[in-house]
């Protein structure tokens, strides 16, 4: 029981410590403003009071879903590493097949022009 | 956990589907590299081409493979034929109309090839979840597919409907899928149903919720009432090829899986005939109900199209051997004949302004005899008429029902086709007899649109006087399915 769940202990213990350190460094040697921007609450950059209407560059929203489906690629990778030993050059070849179908994805995209920002 | 080798893949089950979709790749790699442009008809077209051959290849074989995720058997492979065929009409009716509206894009050849690839993974399996897989591979690229004319807001607002109604009878659909999952512990249907009494005994009230929430699911992707109310406006947003391939190739795929998960998985429920049969007579009145005042041929044959989803309700209300044979039989003619009726719209549509209302088409038989004699032979098909297929279509289907006693449902199902020829007249006589004051603009065949409304008035015509030979071809279809 304890073995199996002291790793988890340790990070619990680390998490802990770092959070004080970072918080103590920035009390100790961080310069400090009451004023302003630092006052507000924050909204991913976004002016948290004021018109929701504001008009927003749709290129966000391109770049946001095609960040999407590349952040989804990777998250099915992360399965197939922690096994990949085990399904040895068949897993890796099928691996290769789903990368390259996003490939695809990726040049269609580049010969759109789905990335130039301006 | 199952021990996966590449010894458990086979990967000739799944040929045609690898075909379309490097066919597709090939499309969306190609398609904006300079010189290379023109070719994305041509590598669509040979792609669809390979992926029929392939399937016709495998043609008679019955196997499993992919740990059960793959089921090939001549069910699946008589649709994988017929929407790649579907797919290859479309593709040549469509192309002029597209260009003349400037919305000739590759990604139009890339999202038809890839959402034929989803109905067949769809037709091509037992397992609930790889139908689903098939079916969201199916429907994404045609919610892009609705809204392809950008710049016109009808189209953007077929786009819209289709994809929030879309999604929202996908969610129930997966629901239903958890359900039957939650009570069986297996999404596939043979050992769904090696169990079902088992199932019933113990987990009644899941099964039948998950049976219901599936039911919803496709019930909208074959616009069946009470789940129709997208069908109008998004049909005619659409551009009209792609409103041709709505109105024959989802359904077909969704007809498909219906059947094989309620004829065959679920076929031990009883109550389901009910169900259907209840489902089948309100999609047939309804459509048929609501045609009767439509003044665009577009909206129309929308309604129409939810009126024939009702007519084949009817083989699932009935069941049995003969139903399903008429049922792919009456699939089969449906899109020969509808595809046939949207090719003459499409052909009307690609002059300029025409919307395809009925105001428009007084005077097309003095200007086009020939193409309003093929319009008309489409509606006679229609609704049901001998010599076309379209007779034969319910005769079968209304046959198999009177055979297995289905008295009343036969009833109200001739009741509605009587319905149904006066809105389909309604477009003849348009064409024919009323007055029409101004002059018709020259209509110009392309040489693909020829070849289409050959394919399609000799498939009307042909299978309606040889329909022996469909029908053995349905049955042989359906061989091994029970």
């Amino acid at each position: 029981m304890f073995e199996t769940f002291f790793p988890i202990l340790l990070l619990v213990v680390f998490a802990t410590l770092l959070a004080i350190l970072l918080v103590t460094f920035s009390i100790l040697f961080g310069r400090r403003t009451k004023l302003g921007k630092k006052g507000e609450s924050y909204e991913c950059g976004i002016d948290p009071v004021g018109s929701t209407k504001d008009p927003v560059p749709v290129k966000f929203y391109l770049i946001a879903i095609l960040f999407i489906i590349f952040d989804l690629e990777v998250v099915f990778l992360y399965p197939w590493a922690v096994i990949s030993r085990k399904l040895g050059l068949f897993g890796f070849i099928e691996m290769l097949v789903f990368v390259v179908i996003l490939l695809v994805g990726y040049f269609y995209i580049l010969s759109r022009g789905a990335l130039k920002w301006d | 956990m199952i021990d996966i080798t590449a010894a458990g893949l086979d990967f000739s089950l799944i040929a045609p589907e690898i075909a379309l979709l490097v066919a597709a790749f090939i499309i969306l790699l190609t398609g904006y590299v300079r010189g290379l442009s023109n070719l994305s008809f041509t590598i669509a077209f040979i792609g669809l081409v390979v992926g029929i051959a392939l399937s016709v290849g495998q043609w008679g074989q019955q196997a499993s493979g992919f740990y059960g995720m793959v089921t090939c058997d001549n069910f699946g492979v008589a649709f994988k034929v017929m929407f790649a065929s579907i797919t290859l009409l479309v593709l040549l009716l469509g192309t002029r109309y597209m260009k003349s509206r400037g919305i000739l894009k590759p990604e139009y050849y890339a999202l038809l090839l890839i959402s034929t690839m989803g109905m067949m993974v769809m037709a091509n399996t037992t397992d609930l979840v790889v139908m689903f897989l098939g079916l969201e591979i199916m429907s994404i690229p045609l919610y892009v597919l609705a809204g392809f004319a950008r710049r016109s807001l009808e189209s953007n607002e077929s786009g819209l409907k289709y994809f929030i109604m879309g999604s929202f009878a996908s969610a129930f659909l997966l629901m239903g899928i958890a359900f039957i999952f939650g009570a069986s512990g297996t999404t596939e249907l043979r050992r769904i149903v090696a169990d079902i009494g088992f199932i019933i005994d113990h987990h009644r009230i899941f099964l039948y919720t998950g049976v219901t929430l599936i039911l919803v699911g496709f019930g909208f992707k074959v616009a069946a009432v009470p789940f129709h109310s997208w069908v109008p406006d998004v049909y005619q947003g659409a551009p009209t090829p792609v409103t041709a391939f709505f109105s024959v190739g989802p359904k077909a795929a969704g007809f498909a899986v219906l059947l094989r998960i309620f004829l065959f998985g679920f076929a031990g429920l009883a109550f389901l005939s009910s169900v259907f049969w209840v489902l089948a007579v309100l999609t047939m009145t309804i459509g048929n109900v609501l045609a009767l005042r439509q003044k665009n041929v577009k909206r129309l044959l929308a309604y129409s199209s939810i009126a024939h989803a009702g007519y084949i309700l009817v083989a699932l209300a009935v069941g049995g051997e003969n139903a399903i044979s008429a049922a792919v039989f009456y699939l089969v003619a449906y899109a020969v004949f509808n595809l046939g009726g949207f090719a003459v719209v499409t052909l009307l549509e690609t002059r300029s302004g025409c919307k395809s209302d009925f105001v428009e088409l007084p005077g097309l038989s003095k200007a086009h005899p020939y193409l309003s004699a093929v319009l008309a032979l489409f509606m006679f098909a229609l609704s049901g008429f001998p010599p076309t297929v379209g007779f034969f279509g319910k005769f079968y289907l209304f046959a198999a029902a009177v055979k297995a006693n289905f008295i009343w449902l036969t009833v109200i199902g001739v009741m509605n086709s009587f319905l149904s020829v006066y809105y389909y007249l309604r477009v003849i006589k348009a064409s024919y007899i009323d007055p029409s004051e101004k002059s018709w603009a020259p209509v110009t065949y392309s040489p693909a649109m020829l070849v289409v409304l050959f394919i399609t008035v000799i498939g009307t015509l042909g299978l309606g006087l040889f329909p022996q030979q469909l029908l053995q071809f349905a049955r042989e279809a359906i061989f091994a399915f029970l």
